[in-house]
Parts: structure tokens; C-alpha cells; sequence
């Protein structure tokens, strides 16, 4: 078939509908992209797993006391720490990526890209 | 042992929707054959079939194959009552309803391809709406819905040519 006669299949209302839907995929496209997820690992393990638009704060206990991390407006930064050298705290809010360990108390956060696994579904 | 007193009468009508369904089941199966990059992502065959019925015979008609051809369909591929399966459902029902809206459309701006495109957002966006309420709430799915209603895009363009082409050179799907 010849580009015209495709053309001549098409209507006005479906280029309408067309470049609507061109709109919406373009105005959409990269939101919300990564970065979205915030890991708070203790011991290793994961402690929890949130993301950075709910506002909270989170104490995470280790073995020498409570770890708190504060989220908020979409970042994440470690508030306090028992630790001497005190390099997380100092590390201040986190960008997207960024990884905070506080060694002696074994508490990290990871502002992360979330996973979405797809294949289980 | 009594004689049944029930009888089913069949109308030259459920012979065609039968046929009708059975081409659309025939579709849903290949395309379950094609390896596919993205899980979700389905180019969507079937609905040249529902588009077509559509238009030679009606709405009710297109409701009737398309619902036959979402059950059949999950019957075969072993998904019936499968998360798989109310996705299937949802975007199905939901594409109907907007085919419904879409007929009072003039005909004379609007022809196949846009009906196709429509459709194929109102499946996503429902297929979308049950994996969030339902099947993984608290999701965000914004960074999919670009590429999810982007791949409806291309799917519902390809399928309406398909059926404008069709249509066009009048195959009838009276014949089967």
C-alpha cells in the first residue's frame, strides 16, 4: 500500500485522537522516573523500604542506640546518630543514588532507583 | 427418562458471533506465541476483530465477541480466574465502554483508527487501575504510564490501519 493511500484511511478526529494521546505520552514521559525509593538497611538487612514523598521519621535502633532518618518534600537525610565521628549526619540530604553509612551503629540509607519486577506479574 | 422440554433455539446471529469469537480466540493465542520484550506490552490482535465487528454489526455484537473472546481466551492459555485474567477483563470491559461512548462520535471525523487508538488507552488505563488498587497498591506507577500508554499508541494506530484497511477493501466478516 502507498504512504497516500494510508493516509487517505485516516480522519480528522483520528489525528485528533492521535496527537492527544502523542500529548499525554510526551507530558508524561521521565515523571516520577527513578529515584523514587529510599532503602534503610541495619545490620545488613533491610530495615525498611519507602519512598521519599511521605513525609517521616524513622528511628532505627543498633547496637549502639537509635539511628533517626528524616524524610521530607522528597529527600532524605540521616537527622542523628550515636556514632563518634558523626560522617553520615554530616553527609547532610541525600540526592538521587547517594548512600549514607553510619558504620558503628551498621545503619545505611540508600536514596534509590525502585525495581519494579515486572516478571512476577 | 423424560425428553428435555428445554430447546435452545440458534440464530444465524450466534453461529456469526461464535465465528467471530473463535477468529478473535485464534489471535489472542498466536499472540501469546510472540515473544514480547516487556510484560504487558501486547500489540493487542484481537481487537481488529472487535473493531471490525463493531462496525458491521453493531456494539451488542462486539460486546458478545469480545467478552467470549477474553474467556475462551483465558481458558485456553490457562489464565481464567487469574490476576492475569481480571487484567484482561477490566481492559476489555473498559475499552467496550469507551467504543460504546465513541460510536455517537460522527462517523464522518472519526473513522477506525481513532476508535482503535481510544480503546487501546482505555485498556492500559484500566490494566494500570487494577495493578494499583488491586494488585500492587502503593505502587507508583507514573514512570510506566508513559511507556504503557505510549505502546497503546502505537498498538492502537497499527491496528486501526489494520481495520480501516480492511474495512476499506470490504472484507466482510459476515462470512464466517
Amino acid at each position: 500500500m502507498k504512504p497516500t493511500a494510508v493516509l487517505s484511511l485516516l480522519k480528522p478526529g483520528d489525528w485528533l485522537v492521535l496527537a492527544g494521546g502523542a500529548v499525554l505520552v510526551a507530558a508524561l514521559w521521565g515523571h516520577g522516573g527513578n529515584g523514587d525509593r529510599v532503602l534503610i538497611k541495619q545490620g545488613g538487612r533491610v530495615f525498611l523500604e519507602t519512598t521519599p514523598r511521605l513525609d517521616r521519621e524513622v528511628a532505627v535502633p543498633g547496637p549502639l542506640g537509635i539511628t533517626q532518618v528524616e524524610i521530607r518534600g522528597g529527600r532524605v537525610r540521616i537527622k542523628s546518630d550515636p556514632g563518634r565521628h558523626q560522617i553520615c549526619v554530616k553527609q547532610g540530604w541525600l540526592g538521587p543514588g547517594q548512600v549514607a553509612i553510619c558504620l558503628p551503629n551498621r545503619v545505611s540509607v540508600e536514596r534509590g532507583a525502585s525495581v519494579y519486577d515486572s516478571l512476577n506479574y | 427418562m423424560t425428553p428435555s422440554t428445554i430447546k435452545l433455539e440458534i440464530t444465524a446471529e450466534d453461529y456469526r458471533i461464535a465465528g467471530l469469537a473463535a477468529a478473535a480466540v485464534g489471535l489472542t493465542l498466536a499472540e501469546a506465541a510472540i515473544p514480547l520484550p516487556l510484560p504487558g506490552v501486547k500489540p493487542g490482535l484481537a481487537n481488529i476483530v472487535t473493531l471490525i465487528v463493531l462496525y458491521q454489526f453493531g456494539w451488542r455484537a462486539a460486546v458478545w465477541v469480545s467478552l467470549l473472546r477474553i474467556v475462551a481466551g483465558a481458558l485456553a492459555l490457562g489464565t481464567f480466574l487469574t490476576p492475569t485474567f481480571v487484567m484482561s477483563l477490566a481492559g476489555g470491559l473498559s475499552s467496550l465502554m469507551i467504543l460504546g461512548l465513541a460510536g455517537h462520535l460522527p462517523r464522518r471525523l472519526f473513522g477506525p483508527v481513532g476508535l482503535s487508538a481510544l480503546a487501546a488507552f482505555a485498556h492500559i488505563g484500566a490494566q494500570l487501575g487494577v495493578v494499583g488498587v488491586w494488585l500492587m497498591p502503593g505502587v507508583n506507577l507514573l514512570p510506566l504510564l508513559s511507556m504503557f500508554l505510549g505502546a497503546a499508541w502505537i498498538s492502537g494506530l497499527v491496528n486501526g490501519l489494520v481495520v480501516a484497511g480492511l474495512l476499506k477493501s470490504g472484507v466482510s466478516g459476515a462470512k464466517s
